[in-house]
C-alpha cells in the first residue's frame, strides 16, 4: 500500500527536527525517499512495488501483429507514417466519406487521415505527390509511430518532401 | 427513502488520478476497492494501489470505460455493492445508473432522472428557468420582426447562434442594430448549409466572462453549498488551473451564486455531489447559469483544501442513503487553494500530446501541499486516454501565499520521461495579470500569444 500524504508529512516532521537531509525507506511493497531541497522545500519519491492483483483474466488478447507484411513497402511506392502514435481514422467523423481512397491523387499537403492521441486529433499529410495505392491500416486501428498507414505511388518527377 | 446500505466493496469504473483518489478514501474508510481496468491500465499505479483489479475490456475506451454493460458485468463478477464512475467516461450516463439499479448495485451518483435533467444544455436550461435561475438572456428569432423584439430585450452587442451549432461553431456577432437584418440573413443561410437546420436564436454577448462554479452536495431532500471555484484559465474549453474561492467577487454576488446553485438542487431533489457552472459577466457584474455537472470534478481538491472535507467520503455516504452530515452553517472556508493540472503535452509544440514511459516522479511534499497522480517511475502513459498526469494542489493563508507556495512547489516537481506542462504553469504563475486575479476565459489565449515565442526561444 502507498503511504498517505499524512504519513509522508509525519516522516517529514521527524526528519526536519532531526537535521537530516535525506531518508530512504524500504518496505515490503514500497520504497520512499524524502529529500531536503534548499532552505524550506522537501520532495518525496515513492515507488509502489506491489504487483496488481488482476482477477478474471480471460485468454490473453492476441497483440495486433504488425509483422513484416504491414511494414513491407514494395519498390516504387512510398509509405505514409503517422506524425505520432494514436488511433487512425480515415474520415473526419463517423459516417463521413474518407479523406482519400485508393486511386485518389494527392499532393504533399493532402490530408489522408487523422490520428487521435490522448483525445487530441492530429492530421496526417501525404507528404508526397502521387496516387494512393493501398491502405495498410483500417479505420479505427491503432497506429504505432512507425506503422505504415498507406502507400502512395509517387507521380513522375515527384518524391518524398 | 430506502434504509441505508453499508458499502463494503466498491468497483471503481475509471482510471488515472481519480481512480487513485477514490482508492485512497476507500482505504481510509475500510471499504474494499476493486479497480475495473482496461487492458492498457492493468499495471498502472491505481491497479497497484487497489485491493483488487478486474479486467474491464480492451484498451479502447469505447469497449471498456465507456461500455455500461462491461462495467455492470465487472461489478457482478466481483460482487461489488457499489460502482464509483469517477468523472468523464460514464459518470453522467443515465443508462449506467439504470443498469446498476436493475442489478441491485448502488451507483455513486445522482438518480437517472437528475442525470437526464442536466444531461444536455437545452434541457438543463429549461430546468434552470423553471427553478428561477438567471440564464443568458436571449430567444428564438424566426424572422426579422421577432429578432428585433428579442434584440430590444437582450441589448447590443449580441450573438446570432445556430440551433444546430455548438462548441463555438455557428456564431455571429452583431455590434449594433443596423447590422441585425443583414447578419440574421447570413446566419440563417449558413446554418442551413452547415447544420441542415436554418433555425437561429439571439443571445446576449458576454464580452468578458469568468467561469465560476459552486460545489454542491445533496442527499435528495436537502443540499449544502461548499463554496465556489474559479476555472477561467482555459484553453479550447479545457481547464488548466483552478482556485477556491473565486477571487475578487463581491460578497453579494458570491451569496447569490450559492443561493442559485441550491435553488437548482432543490428543484431537482438532487442527491450526490454536483457542480453548478456559472458565467460571470465582468462588465455587468452579474452571472448566468451555464450547466450542471452531476459528478465529482477534476478540481474538487481545491474545495477539499479550504473546507477540510473529504468529498469522496461525503459522496459515498449519501450514496449509502445516509442523510447529509454537514449543515450549511458548519461549512467554514479557510485560506485559499489553487490547482495546477500537469498534462503530458508539449506546449512549445502546440500542446502536442506526449505519451510514453515515465522514468522518474519526484513530488514536492509539506504542509498545505498535495499531489494527486497516477504515475510513478516506470509507469506508461497510454495514448488512448486524456493527458492528465498529476494535479498539484496548494493551500495557503490567502491567494498570494498560495501562489507563492505553488511557484516554489512547481520548481521541485519533476516528472521525467515525457514532456509536461509544468513550464506553462511556471510562466502563468509569473504573469502579473494572472497574479492580480479574476482573469476572464479569454485570458489564456492572450497569455499564450505573448509568452509562447519566448518559451520556444528558451529551448
Amino acid at each position: 500500500m502507498a503511504l498517505t500524504p499524512d504519513d509522508v508529512r509525519d516522516v517529514l516532521r521527524v526528519l526536519d527536527s532531526s537535521g537530516l537531509d535525506e531518508l530512504h525507506l524500504e518496505l515490503a511493497d514500497l520504497t520512499l525517499t524524502v529529500r531536503r531541497e534548499g532552505a524550506t522545500g522537501w520532495t518525496a519519491e515513492q515507488q509502489v512495488l506491489r504487483a496488481p492483483v488482476v482477477e478474471h483474466t480471460a485468454a490473453p488478447v492476441a497483440a495486433a501483429e504488425a509483422g513484416p507484411a504491414q511494414a513491407d513497402v514494395r519498390e516504387g511506392l512510398v509509405a505514409v507514417h503517422p506524425p505520432l502514435l494514436g488511433t487512425f481514422y480515415r474520415a473526419p467523423q463517423p459516417g463521413a466519406p474518407p479523406f482519400v481512397d485508393v486511386g485518389d491523387d494527392v499532393t504533399e499537403d493532402t490530408v489522408v487521415g487523422v490520428v487521435e492521441t490522448m483525445k487530441m486529433m492530429t492530421p496526417v499529410h501525404a507528404g508526397v505527390r502521387g496516387t494512393v495505392a493501398e491502405f495498410r491500416l483500417g479505420n479505427g486501428e491503432f497506429a504505432e509511430a512507425d506503422s505504415v498507414l498507406l502507400l502512395v505511388k509517387p507521380a513522375s518527377g515527384g518524391g518524398v518532401r | 427513502m430506502t434504509s441505508p446500505t453499508r458499502l463494503r466493496r466498491l468497483l471503481i469504473a475509471n482510471r488515472g488520478e481519480i481512480a487513485a483518489r477514490v482508492i485512497r478514501t476507500c482505504s481510509l474508510l475500510g471499504i474494499e476497492s476493486v479497480l475495473a481496468a482496461s487492458e492498457a491500465d492493468l499495471d498502472s499505479l491505481p491497479a497497484r494501489l487497489a485491493d483488487r483489479v478486474v479486467r474491464l475490456g480492451p484498451a479502447a475506451a469505447s469497449a471498456s470505460y465507456l461500455d455500461p454493460d462491461a462495467v455492470v458485468r465487472a461489478a457482478r463478477l466481483v460482487g461489488a455493492d457499489a460502482v464509483h464512475p469517477g468523472y468523464g467516461f460514464l459518470s453522467e450516463n443515465p443508462s449506467l445508473a439504470r443498469a446498476c439499479a436493475a442489478a441491485g448495485i448502488v451507483f455513486v451518483g445522482p438518480t437517472p432522472e437528475s442525470l437526464e435533467a442536466v444531461g444536455d444544455k437545452l434541457t438543463a436550461r429549461s430546468h434552470a428557468l423553471t427553478a428561477g435561475l438567471p440564464v443568458v438572456p436571449g430567444g428564438e428569432a424566426a424572422d426579422l420582426a421577432q429578432a428585433r423584439a428579442v434584440a430590444e430585450e437582450v441589448g447590443y452587442p449580441l450573438l446570432v447562434k445556430a440551433v444546430g451549432g455548438g462548441g463555438g461553431r455557428g456564431m455571429k456577432l452583431v455590434r449594433e442594430p443596423a447590422d441585425l437584418a443583414h447578419t440574421l440573413d447570413l446566419a440563417v443561410s449558413e446554418a442551413a448549409a452547415a447544420f441542415g437546420d436554418p433555425r437561429v436564436y439571439l443571445e446576449r454577448y458576454v464580452s468578458s466572462g469568468r467561469h465560476v462554479e459552486v460545489q454542491v452536495l445533496g442527499d435528495g431532500s436537502r443540499a449544502v453549498a461548499l463554496g465556489d471555484r474559479d476555472c477561467s484559465v482555459q484553453r479550447r474549453y479545457q481547464k488548466l488551473f483552478e482556485e477556491a474561492p473565486a477571487p475578487l467577487l463581491s460578497d453579494r454576488l458570491r451569496a447569490e451564486m450559492a443561493d442559485t446553485a441550491l435553488r437548482l438542487c432543490a428543484h431537482l431533489g438532487y442527491r450526490g455531489l454536483g457542480t453548478v457552472e456559472l458565467l460571470v459577466d465582468r462588465e455587468r457584474d452579474t452571472f448566468y447559469f451555464l450547466e450542471m455537472n452531476a459528478r465529482i470534478q477534476v478540481e474538487h481538491p481545491v474545495t477539499e483544501m479550504i473546507t477540510g472535507l473529504d468529498l469522496v467520503a461525503e459522496q459515498l455516504a449519501v450514496a449509502e442513503g445516509l442523510p447529509l452530515r454537514i449543515r450549511q452553517e458548519d461549512v467554514v472556508l479557510t485560506g485559499h487553494a489553487v490547482e495546477c493540472r500537469i498534462n503530458a503535452e508539449d506546449w512549445a509544440a502546440g500542446f502536442r500530446p506526449s505519451p510514453g514511459r515515465i522514468d522518474r516522479v519526484v513530488l514536492p511534499v509539506g504542509d498545505g501541499l498535495r499531489v494527486d497522480t497516477h504515475v510513478q517511475g516506470g509507469s506508461v502513459v497510454p495514448p488512448y486516454y486524456d493527458s492528465l498526469l498529476a494535479k498539484l494542489i496548494v493551500h495557503g493563508t490567502d491567494r498570494a501565499d498560495a501562489l507563492a507556495r505553488a511557484r516554489a512547489a512547481l520548481d521541485l516537481l519533476r516528472i521525467e520521461g515525457v514532456t509536461t506542462t509544468v513550464p506553462v504553469h511556471q510562466a502563468l504563475l509569473a504573469d502579473p495579470e494572472f497574479s492580480a486575479g479574476g482573469v476572464d476565459t479569454a485570458f489564456f489565449e492572450r497569455f499564450l500569444h505573448t509568452h509562447q515565442p519566448d518559451l520556444v526561444g528558451a529551448r
